[in-house]
């Protein structure tokens, strides 16, 4: 059994090998960088490249088809949105119903520099003026003017 | 009342509300961009056939389409409503969907076939292009064969109530 397991990766794996081949370097990069930032619907926190789930093989083979095929990048990712929609990015593009997604941290960023500039601010003013220092002022100004 | 006593409500209210927004969510649905769109083509044969089957054939009144298979677990959880959607004349489009013939034959023997029409889609070909990521999956068609709605998951009574039913009476009428 675990022989049999054995044979059977090994075999994969040659395969595997055998297909990449095909591709030239810069195509067999682009495969790497393509199944890296689709995401596996069936799993949906892996990428195509890491998911074992059938429908990820799938997606997998038709990248590498498409890439064989002479298709640029953006034609492939537009393959997919066409189908799964963009959730199935991991960039997802920039587009006004994902402004809030990709602006929403900058948004939350000012948001807190805002509240804490604000506390800031009133702690400063808030501070208590006291005796000490008006005395400690007034010797300062004296120095200054004699 | 000074705003500082007030915030910490506000921002309690604020979570509640993303909350109730976020957790009633299901991240699994996930939006079909082929609503509103022609069904995508196909040319897949008839189960157990040789017949050919495309997409021009869904055109000409309202139906679902079934994407299901004989070892999907889910597809049996919605099979008793979908042979009552079919006594009540419930046009449904069944694609077997990455099965084989004899399974798919021998599961709606055993349990009944509540389809008109069953295609086979053997290879997932048909699965891809409609953006099928997890069997039970069923589209609802108007007659000029465009995708109105997507349900993903077993159907029940519920969704064809508050979701289906209204558009198939819509498109119908």
């Amino acid at each position: 059994m675990r022989i049999g397991l054995f044979v059977l990766g090994l075999i994969a794996a040659v395969y595997a090998a055998a297909q990449d081949a095909s591709f030239t370097p810069e195509q067999a990069q682009r495969y790497q960088r393509l199944v890296g930032e689709l995401r596996c619907l069936v799993c949906q926190n892996q990428s195509i490249a890491d998911s074992n789930a059938p429908l990820a093989a799938d997606l997998r083979e038709q990248v590498r088809t498409q890439i064989l095929a002479g298709h640029s990048d953006d034609q492939i990712r537009s393959y997919v949105t066409a189908r799964y929609g963009d959730f199935v990015l991991y960039r997802p593009p920039f587009k006004p119903t994902t402004w809030l997604l990709w602006l929403g941290p900058f948004l939350l960023l000012a948001l807190a520099l805002t509240v804490a500039g604000i506390f800031v601010r009133r702690r400063t003013r808030a501070a208590p003026g006291g005796e000490p220092d008006r005395e400690h002022l007034r010797r300062l100004l004296d120095e200054e003017s004699r | 009342m000074r705003i500082r006593y007030l915030l910490p409500a506000l921002v309690l209210v604020g979570l509640v509300l993303l909350f109730a927004f976020g957790l009633q969510h299901d991240p699994r649905q996930i939006p079909s961009p082929l609503i509103g769109k022609p069904a995508p083509a196909f040319t897949l044969r008839l189960l157990g056939e040789q017949t050919p089957y495309t997409q021009e054939q869904l055109r000409g009144r309202p139906l679902l389409v079934n994407f299901w298979a004989s070892w999907c677990a889910g597809c049996l959880v919605e099979h008793p409503f979908l042979m009552e959607l079919a006594r009540r004349g419930v046009e449904i489009v069944g694609i077997d969907y990455k099965d084989t013939d004899t399974e798919a034959l021998r599961w709606l023997a055993r349990h009944g076939n509540p389809y008109r029409t069953i295609a086979a889609d053997t290879e997932g070909r048909a699965g891809l292009d409609w953006g099928v990521y997890g069997v039970p999956e069923t589209f609802v068609l108007d007659a000029q064969g465009i995708i109105v709605y997507k349900h993903i998951g077993p159907l029940d009574e519920e969704a064809w109530r508050t979701k289906i039913a209204p558009l198939l009476a819509g498109g119908a009428g």
